[in-house]
């Protein structure tokens, strides 16, 4: 159980690749794979103590349940990266596309570059778990729709419809949304002493996994907190009629 | 604000029987039943009343009984008092309307226009008695030929898993959270019993439960409720629900007052926030999507789990089904417009979707249009009434249903469509502890597993009165069915001759 | 409409393929006349055209001039026919009004089969199919080769006599008398059923009709004449010729294991016979019948799992006997041996030697022939509507 294998995938199909990539990681700690092209579910449920490095492209729901140990792609991610995700870390050196982080519970998601729209959809949080999204580029419409918990960071400028029907959890945002763009029943405020605690780390991460990337962190007191004054958002919508 | 809704129902007390004993005041958790300071005899709140039936139930004396409200309204078949009291209600509150259950409106029920055969000399009668009569369902996708090795009796490809049903009867998603954990375990304990299964709905996996796993259907819905690697795994199949007949299009809201301790860690949400699932999946945009989530679930499981595809019956369903197939779906569920739930908007329970029974059979005849009806299962809900409804679902074509509102009748349900407001005085849904410990697992799970031992040789006796010995001859065999009262266009859609031709 | 039935059945074969003439074949059937009402009777005879072995031998019945001018147009485009006539006939009495009735020798078109994309029989199938419900008037009784089916309306030994079955020498021969609760008047309505070299008679109701007529529907075959012995001759053909399977495992798929058997089984054998179960459910017959399949392997007699109803087989040197009744068999041979009834769910199968020995030689595994949907392949449209006013 220890060192690394390499595994070249081309254009294989995913189940065969996912079974190879399952087969080295049962003997390997660390998995490195090269000339990825779309293989959909890579690192799907992975374990704690695993981590699989990605060079290419790796298909659609990459990290689906992922449990725990750490995803690096060296490259662009496509969509739904991090699908109801429970554990683990994922580091995107480049940009994601659609609805990453779909109702993840846990674990982080650090992405270098821009995401695509929905990113952090229904993102929940429980007990001690609570996810983590940072973006470092601009973040497409629907950031954080639904958003139930955890913790989402936009170092760039969000796209409309912010975090609409957002019922918990907390977003840092660099850049100060228009207020056209924050709906009803969310509230922009300023950061709190334990906010701070809790973003200053995040930043300090980010720099260090993208040093390239380091001169976009503007100073933790630049953020402001986007939060749901109710974790109710409904309960007066509906009315009893047997 | 002068209170313009009235009463639904009336409680009748007969005083000559009543003997004050306040067994109705403590079983009633909506507070109907009080007591008269001045005269010392008990009265109740009418408007509070939501016709349960629980204290008529546990009247010693059978002293009470629940009639309708008697105002009449003007008179008009338009301006119903109904639709009156609908406006009252929403003038006051601004709220949309919420109802429990299933569609209560007067659309055909096309179960009630099929009548089944029997044999008469030309082909003699089974007695299932005395007689094999085969009611075991297999469910999963299974290849169109099989690749054998006649010599060694082998099979040379492998078959995909399977889900075995020795009734072709399961039980329908419900959540845990939308009903207590007695109601699930009762459901639970049957299903091993009956050697079929129960769905924990999109609520997590209770771990009290989890020793059910191998009767278990686990459900992935749009709120990804506590699914993990572990809950995929812990079921003997997963089910992908996209959407419900009770409410086609819209996704499902438990209310944070039932998000207790344990519904909370079930779900792995925190305690009392609203659980919102969004209406559709974020992940499923288009049909090639959802491929993506059947395969996702696949490789989480190892390919060692049958994945079901759970869909409202709506207008386009049979195309619907098709490319669900085509997706990689290894069994289709069928949910029509009557199908019950825990609370959805009234006005799309009542006016979404269409009846199980057309569905069922438009989508049976076209995936046999495109060759493929015989590598994929279909199974229909939405109100399964009766044994006969069974048999006619299965001769529509399907290779079983399932049932929720029937079960939960069998254990106290008496349809009152309160389930919303968490105090079922039943104890099935709700979560209060005082009503939920009213619901004896054990003794719930004989009621359930009675009614189902009884369909289950009705269907032998429907069965062997067509002169079949097994469900696999009875399925999508139409000529079984003669329909009464229907035009040549449902006909046609059902696939039936009329009776008598 | 569907016209239920009860009948006769009886078969002779000489396992050695020597060939006999249809006097025994006729005198057995007519023993059981009280088990026909007049309305039907038939008889499929294998080895009958050895000059034309590799022809198709296409029969077919005409109610008016127009019908024969029509189908016979559609053959010559699809089919190089090397010899065509009428079959003879002799006049009998109790048959009446008899239609006009032609053999066809026929080889496919070359060229139109390359283009169609399917296989020589898949192609001839299908334009069978086609002359019997699109050319008014026209019914092809049998498109085997070297076979042939001779059947009408009347008691099965006026049939016999009408056609001159004792005229023709066959290695096999089955033989029909019918019972249908309806009249339906037509020639082409009696049995056997017969679709390219398979023929099948039947006797018995099977309940589960329009669960397998649905199932084979899937895949091309049209049930025209909503009977339960077509229906049973295209599971044959899709079991058996297509998906690749020996006769007497599609005969087992139809009579499949009970699941209190197969739950007795050793787990490999029992994961063995529910695969076979659940992939082919849809192929389980239900109901009474007794069947005897013709193809140009032999016979196969099968009875329903409950055994409901009588077919009675005894051998002598090479030849097998079967009929409903035992008399039936002790009439013409009463030296038979080993006279037994068919057990139910079992099939009994009677093989040609030489077919028995190179099937011996044969891989273990089926070999399928997967066909392409009729949709796919553009050459015929898909029949879309559902049968309901039929």
């Amino acid at each position: 159980m220890q060192g690394s294998e390499q595994i070249r995938l081309g254009t294989m199909p995913f189940k065969e690749a996912n079974e190879q990539v399952r087969a080295s990681l049962e003997a390997h700690d660390a998995v490195e794979l090269h000339e990825v092209f779309a293989q959909r579910y890579l690192g799907c449920a992975l374990p704690a103590g695993k981590s699989l490095s990605i060079h290419g492209t790796p298909g659609n729901d990459m990290a689906a349940y992922m449990e725990g140990g750490t995803i690096e792609v060296f490259g662009n991610a496509q969509d739904q990266i991090g699908n109801t995700m429970d554990g683990g870390r994922i580091v995107i050196h480049g940009r994601c596309g659609d609805a990453a982080g779909y109702a993840m519970r846990g674990g982080s998601i650090f992405i270098r570059d821009d995401c695509g729209w929905r990113v952090g959809i229904h993102m929940k949080q429980y007990e001690q778990k609570i996810p983590v999204i940072i973006i470092g580029g601009d973040a497409g419409s629907f950031l954080g729709e639904y958003m139930a918990g955890g913790v989402i960071v936009l170092l760039g400028q969000a796209g409309q419809y912010l975090a609409t029907g957002m019922h918990g959890g907390r977003m840092y945002l660099a850049h100060e949304p228009t207020p056209h763009n924050v709906s009803e029943g969310l509230e922009i405020c300023a950061l709190d002493a334990a906010d701070e605690r809790e973003l200053e780390p995040l930043l300090i991460e980010y720099k260090e996994r993208f040093p390239e990337s380091a001169n976009k962190v503007p100073p933790v007191r630049q953020f402001k907190k986007l939060v749901p004054l109710s974790s109710r958002p409904y309960a007066s919508l509906y009315t009893a009629n047997g | 604000m002068l209170d313009q809704v009235l009463p639904k129902y009336k409680v009748l007390r007969d005083e000559d029987e009543c003997v004050q004993c306040n067994i109705c005041v403590k079983e009633c958790a909506n507070d109907v039943h009080g007591l008269r300071k001045e005269r010392g005899t008990l009265r109740a709140d009418h408007a509070k009343c939501v016709n349960c039936q629980r204290c008529v139930f546990m009247c010693p004396t059978h002293a009470l009984a629940i009639t309708r409200w008697p105002q009449v309204d003007a008179g008009s078949e338009n301006w119903t008092l109904r639709y009156m009291q609908d406006i009252a209600k929403q003038a006051q509150t601004g709220g949309v309307l919420l109802s429990s259950m299933g569609n209560p409106e007067l659309y055909p029920l096309y179960w009630d226009k099929l009548l089944l055969n029997a044999s008469q000399v030309t082909n003699p009668s089974i007695d299932p008695l005395r007689e094999p009569m085969e009611t075991r369902v297999f469910l999963g996708s299974r290849p169109g030929m099989l690749k054998v090795n006649e010599r060694e009796q082998r099979i040379v490809s492998p078959m995909p898993i399977q889900l075995k049903l020795d009734v072709p009867i399961m039980f329908s998603a419900m959540s845990f959270g939308s009903i207590s954990l007695n109601t699930q375990r009762c459901l639970a304990l049957a299903a091993r019993e009956l050697g079929t299964y129960f769905n924990t709905g999109e609520g997590g996996f209770h771990e009290d439960l989890e020793q059910f796993g191998e009767n278990a259907i686990v459900q992935v819905a749009s709120g990804r409720f506590g699914v993990s690697p572990h809950y995929l795994n812990a079921g003997a199949a997963v089910e992908i629900k996209i959407g419900q007949g009770a409410k086609p299009g819209i996704g499902g809201h438990l209310p944070g007052e039932k998000i207790n301790a344990e519904v909370s860690g079930t779900r792995m949400i925190p305690e009392g926030t609203d659980a919102i699932s969004p209406a559709p999946h974020h992940d499923i945009y288009s049909i090639e999507d959802l491929r993506q989530l059947i395969f996702s679930i696949k490789e989480a499981t190892r390919y060692a789990k049958p994945i079901l595809v759970k869909i409202a019956a709506v207008h386009n369903i049979a195309a619907i089904a098709s490319g669900i197939a085509r997706a990689g779906a290894d069994i289709i569920v069928i949910d029509g417009f009557r199908g019950g739930t825990g609370a959805a908007p009234k006005r799309i329970r009542d006016n979404a979707g269409i009846p199980i029974e057309l569905a069922l059979a438009s989508v049976d005849q076209r995936l046999r249009e495109e060759g493929i009806r015989s590598t994929v299962s279909l199974v229909a809900s939405g109100s399964i009434r009766s044994s006969a409804d069974i048999v006619r679902a299965i001769a529509l074509g399907a290779d079983a249903v399932s049932i929720a509102s029937a079960a939960l009748i069998a254990i106290g349900c008496h349809q009152c469509g309160d389930c919303s407001s968490g105090k079922c005085n039943w104890g099935i849904t709700t979560q209060r502890p005082e009503l939920t410990c009213r619901l004896d697992p054990e003794e719930a799970s004989r009621r359930v597993v009675n009614l189902i031992r009884g369909w289950n040789h009705e269907i032998q006796e429907m069965m062997g009165g067509m002169g079949i010995n097994a469900i696999d001859s009875l399925r999508g065999n139409r000529l079984m069915l003669r329909g009464v009262g229907l035009n040549e266009k449902e006909l046609e859609i059902l696939g039936v001759k009329h009776a008598g031709e | 409409m569907r016209i239920p039935s009860g009948c006769a059945i009886a078969a002779i074969m000489d396992r050695s393929g020597k060939r006999h003439d249809g006097t025994d074949i006729l005198r057995s059937i007519a023993l059981m006349h009280e088990r026909s009402n007049g309305l039907g009777g038939g008889f499929a005879a294998y080895g009958i055209y050895p000059e034309y072995e590799d022809l198709y031998a296409f029969h077919i019945m005409y109610e008016t001039p127009e019908a024969r001018s029509a189908a016979e147009e559609y053959l010559g485009a699809y089919f190089l026919v090397e010899k065509q006539e009428r079959i003879p006939t002799q006049e009998v009495t109790s048959i009446k009004n008899p239609p006009d009735i032609w053999r066809y020798f026929a080889a496919v078109h070359p060229m139109k089969l390359n283009m169609s994309g399917l296989d020589e029989a898949e192609y001839t199938m299908r334009h069978v199919f086609h002359v019997n419900s699109q050319i008014q008037g026209a019914f092809v009784a049998s498109s085997g080769k070297n076979m042939g089916a001779f059947k009408g309306v009347g008691y099965p030994e006026d049939i016999g006599e009408f056609y001159r079955i004792q005229d023709y020498e066959a290695w096999a021969w089955t033989a029909h008398g019918r019972f249908p609760t309806n009249t339906p008047g037509w020639w082409g309505g009696a049995h056997p059923f017969t679709l390219l070299n398979w023929s099948v008679v039947h006797n018995g109701e099977i309940s589960s009709y329009d669960a397998n007529r649905r199932y084979v529907e899937q895949f091309g075959y049209r049930c025209e004449l909503q009977t339960d012995t077509e229906v049973i001759t295209y599971l044959f053909d899709l079991l058996a010729r297509r998906h690749g399977l020996s006769q007497e495992m599609a005969a087992h798929i139809m009579t499949a294991s009970s699941w209190d058997d197969i739950d007795r089984m050793p787990p490999d054998q029992a994961a063995f016979e529910t695969a076979l179960r659940t992939t082919y459910s849809s192929a389980l017959v239900n109901g009474p019948f007794s069947i005897i399949v013709g193809s140009e392997e032999g016979l196969l007699a099968l009875n329903d799992r409950l055994k409901l109803r009588a077919l009675m087989t005894a051998e002598k040197d090479s030849i097998v006997y079967l009929a409903s009744e035992q008399a039936a068999i002790e009439v013409v041979r009463p030296d038979a041996q080993n006279m037994r009834p068919i057990e139910g769910g079992v099939p009994f199968v009677v093989q040609l030697d030489e077919v028995a020995a190179r099937k011996r030689a044969c891989p273990a595994e089926n070999q399928p022939y997967e066909a392409a949907l009729t949709h796919e392949t553009g050459v015929m449209p898909p029949r879309r509507q559902e049968s309901v006013h039929a």
